[in-house]
């Protein structure tokens, strides 16, 4: 017995260094390593690009967004124009220096398009969640399984899908064409966001929807509540804080979108409250003062990108947070 | 005494004589209120895709009508002159989506596989956490950091890789001589944006690689790039396929980044280092502006990019689905 447990020492140590993998082929050793660097050198084509954007968005349109006019005061009607005067090369606008903007001639406010995109993105939330959650709700309580729901679910899949510039283009002709330019206002950009999320709210509490277990609905009917009561009282509240995280990430989306605003919106340059009447939005001043292009238009785009960015940011981590609490729980 | 049931309620439905749920009252009517509410909120869904359809067709009816095979087969798009044919948007689209989807997939695939087979479990939350912030920026942003960072950067690149190669017959062609805004330019920006979405997809995809499959090559003494290379890949085709589509219809929709870094000239060229437009991007530039035929004629583009867009994603969706079904089903 000893003698066999000595003889199969010198087997097991072979073994152990056939394991290791310092025998392997040399070549199989170089690929498989090769293959490593690869993965992580993917990772990194992402990453820095990301960090480098994030680190010049910051850098360029911090200094706007920390002073007290860039939420107070009207965005400047003519600063193309009056840049334009100044001999700002357009050729040189890739190097246009953002810093130098201390041209105290004009405010760099941004209230309107602060005011335009929370007006919108409100606008749209009102429309689209109670609507998309409702949607859910019929999916997963009433329709499940059965032939409608499994349509309207594929549909609703192929709709995420849909182009936001799609979006923007049919609130275009089913609401602005008729009405000419009195149709752009905040309404038309929140009808068109609101198509852009409906789809997105309603997949992602159904998904919640389906995590709650069947338990809890049939204790609840077994005390004799109806499915309005089940669905309102037991439902929807266990499923709360995933129905919540999963909206907010369809509103930071939202918050984000410039093709179906631009065209849906219209332009102002003083703070409208009202959802009638032409509007704005931090994405469409990007894009606009990037047409007009100078330097002070550049720092007004910058500004904008980091209070968008901002916004959308915490959106995100703030959905995040809540999901991860949920799972915690 | 014995427990008797009420015997209305025991009458009025026998199969639940426990319960009385189904009797006529404010109750049932609410809750009939309610499964009608949730019906009609399904059903916007369905709704809105078919109002979409029928009212940008109808509003884009007099570019189809008027100008018939000569908007579809068109070659030149010149709104001053009246012509428009969308041909040269329907080239730039495909172009800039093909050449961003062949960046992002080897990329996407390489993250996804960092994630689930290399990264130790604490870099995997913040590799995560990297590609959620990618998602979440607006595509705005790219454009305006792509405008006034990338532009000129790629131009000395592009010009650099356009001297190298202007011998060489095929190639010099491909990389001809450029300004900056490029066919390229849009492509690569485009490359970092779908990303995290193919990246997602991929991640879900490799995750459902059964773990006895995986031990098992490895047991076999495979290292871990062949177990990858035989055992994950395989069982991965039909998911990542559905992941490159659903890329691909996200490319083609991507408007204000395109927009900014694509230089706004229609465009049928070998030379991607040449200036071009999308389909999206010509929209998003003219509809405010737009009058008549020329708004009908970009309504219609925006027709053309619902279809395809549509196509591409059932088909995208159907396969994933056969997919599902067919591995779950064993």
């Amino acid at each position: 017995m000893a003698s066999e447990v000595a003889s199969s020492s010198p087997n097991q140590e072979a073994l152990r260094e056939a394991l290791s993998g310092a025998n392997l082929q040399r070549s199989r050793r170089v690929r498989n390593g090769a293959a490593s660097v690869a993965m992580v050198v993917a990772f990194l084509m992402a990453a820095i690009p990301l960090a480098i954007m994030g680190a010049s968005v910051v850098s360029k349109g911090i200094g706007v967004v920390l002073t007290a006019d860039w939420w107070t005061k009207p965005i400047p009607a003519d600063v193309g124009r009056a840049d334009l005067a100044g001999n700002e090369d357009l050729g040189n606008l890739g190097f246009g220096d953002a810093a130098d903007t201390t041209d105290k001639s004009v405010d760099l406010g941004m209230q309107p398009a602060i005011v335009g995109t929370l007006l919108t993105v409100l606008g749209a939330s009102a429309l689209a969640i109670p609507i998309g959650v409702l949607g859910a709700v019929y999916l997963n309580e009433y329709g499940r399984q059965n032939r409608p729901a499994r349509f309207i679910r594929f549909m609703t899949d192929v709709m995420v899908g849909v182009p936001s510039v799609v979006m923007g283009v049919f609130i275009y002709s089913i609401w602005v064409v008729a009405r000419g330019t009195d149709g752009k206002s905040a309404f038309a950009a929140a009808l068109a966001l609101a198509c852009l999320m409906l789809p997105i709210v309603v997949r992602s509490t159904e998904e919640m929807l389906r995590l709650v277990p069947n338990s809890l609905r049939e204790a609840s009917a077994a005390l004799g509540t109806r499915r309005v009561g089940t669905t309102l009282r037991v439902v929807l509240p266990a499923a709360l804080p995933g129905i919540t995280s999963g909206a907010l990430l369809a509103v930071a989306r939202a918050a984000g979108e410039t093709a179906p605003v631009v065209f849906t919106i219209g332009i102002v340059f003083s703070t409208n409250l009202s959802f009638t009447g032409q509007n704005t939005t931090l994405s469409a001043q990007i894009y606009s003062q990037i047409q007009n292009g100078g330097s002070l238009a550049t720092s007004l785009a910058w500004g904008s990108a980091v209070t968008l960015v901002a916004m959308v940011i915490s959106l995100t981590l703030a959905a995040r947070a809540i999901s991860r609490r949920l799972v915690n729980k | 005494m014995s427990i008797t049931l009420p015997t209305d309620v025991a009458e009025s439905d026998p199969k639940s004589p426990m319960t009385d749920l189904s009797s006529p009252g404010r109750g049932a009517r609410s809750d009939q209120g309610f499964k009608v509410l949730a019906v009609a909120a399904g059903a916007t869904v369905l709704l809105v895709l078919l109002l979409i359809a029928i009212v940008t067709v109808q509003r884009a009816w007099p570019a189809f009508s008027e100008l018939g095979g000569k908007y579809f087969f068109g070659t030149e798009w010149i709104p001053s002159e009246g012509k428009y044919g969308i041909v040269p948007l329907v080239f730039g689209t495909v172009v800039v989506s093909l050449i961003a989807i062949a960046v992002s997939v080897p990329m996407s695939i390489g993250i996804a596989l960092f994630v689930t087979e290399l990264a130790h479990r604490r870099i995997r939350g913040a590799v995560v956490t990297v590609i959620d912030l990618l998602a979440a920026v607006p595509s705005v942003v790219f454009g305006l950091w792509g405008f006034y960072q990338l532009l000129p950067r790629f131009q000395s690149f592009f010009t650099t890789i356009s001297d190298a190669v202007s011998g060489i017959p095929v190639v010099s062609t491909i990389f001809g001589p450029s300004t900056g805004s490029a066919y390229m330019s849009a492509a690569l920006i485009l490359a970092l944006m779908i990303t995290p979405i193919t990246t997602a997809v991929a991640r879900e995809v490799f995750t459902t690689v059964p773990e006895n499959d995986k031990a098992g090559a490895l047991a076999l003494g495979a290292t871990r790039w062949e177990m990858i290379r035989g055992v994950v890949f395989p069982h991965s085709t039909g998911g990542l396929t559905g992941a490159v589509m659903l890329g691909l219809g996200r490319a083609m929709g991507e408007t204000v980044a395109v927009a900014l870094l694509i230089g706004a000239r229609p465009n049928i060229t070998a030379n991607l280092f040449a200036v071009g437009e999308t389909m999206p991007a010509q929209i998003f530039r003219n509809l405010s502006e737009a009058d008549d035929l020329f708004r009908a004629a970009l309504i219609g583009l925006g027709v053309c990019l619902f279809v395809i867009t549509i196509v591409i994603n059932v088909s995208a969706r159907r396969l994933v689905a056969a997919i599902d079904k067919r591995t779950k089903g064993l």
